[in-house]
C-alpha cells in the first residue's frame, strides 16, 4: 500500500513538473500576451494541482494535508482572479486580441498607428 | 524524488524570468511575474518537503496571499494611474 502510494506521488509530482516546464516554454514561445495567459494557466491550474496532490499523498501528519490543502484553495481562487485582472488590465490599457501586431511592442504600435 | 521536482521547478521560474525580462508591454512583465510567484510558492513547499521541514508551509501560504495582492495592486496602477487617492 505504502509502495502503491509512494508510485502515485511519484507520477503527480513529475507530471507536475513538467507541466511548470510546458508553462514556462509557452510563456517563452507565444505570440502575444492573450495567448500568453493560455500558457500561464497551465502552471496556475494543472501543475499547482499535481504538484500540491503528490505532496499531500507523501505527508506524514493530518496538520501538514491541511496546510497543503490551503494552499490549493488559495491558489485555485486567487490564480483566475489574477489572470482575468491582467487580460482586463491589458484590454483597457490599448492591446487588442483582434490585431496581434499591436501587442509586440509600444513603439511598433505607434509606428502601426500613425 | 524531491530534488528531481524541485529542479525541473527550478529551471520553469528560470524560464519565466526570461519573459519577464523581454516582454515588450508592462502586462507580459506582470504576468510572468505572477506566475513565477505562483512557481515559487510550490517551490517552498517543496524545500519544506526536501528538508523535514514542513512549517515551510506557513511561509508558502502567506507568499501565495503577498502574491495575488502584489500583483492586483500593480495592475490597478498600471490601468489607473494610480492607487485610490484622487488624482
Amino acid at each position: 500500500m505504502s509502495l502503491a502510494l509512494d508510485i502515485l506521488s511519484g507520477v503527480c509530482l513529475i507530471t507536475g513538473a513538467v507541466m511548470m516546464i510546458i508553462s514556462a516554454l509557452g510563456m517563452i514561445r507565444l505570440p502575444d500576451l492573450f495567448t500568453r495567459l493560455h500558457g500561464a494557466s497551465i502552471a496556475d491550474t494543472g501543475g499547482a494541482f499535481l504538484l500540491l496532490f503528490g505532496m499531500v499523498l507523501q505527508a506524514d501528519s493530518f496538520l501538514v494535508g491541511i496546510k497543503l490543502g490551503l494552499i490549493g484553495v488559495v491558489l485555485f481562487l486567487t490564480a483566475p482572479t489574477a489572470s482575468h485582472a491582467v487580460a482586463h488590465a491589458a484590454l483597457i490599457g490599448g492591446l487588442s486580441p483582434d490585431d496581434p501586431k499591436v501587442n509586440q511592442g509600444k513603439e511598433e504600435a505607434e509606428e502601426d498607428h500613425t | 524524488m524531491f530534488s528531481l521536482v524541485t529542479f525541473l521547478v527550478v529551471i520553469a521560474m528560470a524560464m519565466t524570468l526570461i519573459r519577464a525580462v523581454r516582454g515588450p508591454t508592462p502586462y507580459d512583465r506582470i504576468l510572468a511575474v505572477n506566475v513565477h510567484g505562483t512557481m515559487t510558492v510550490l517551490l517552498i513547499a517543496l524545500a519544506g518537503f526536501l528538508t523535514d521541514r514542513p512549517d515551510f508551509l506557513d511561509l508558502s501560504l502567506a507568499y501565495a496571499l503577498l502574491n495575488f495582492v502584489g500583483t492586483l495592486a500593480a495592475l490597478k496602477f498600471f490601468k489607473h494611474g494610480h492607487l485610490g487617492e484622487e488624482p
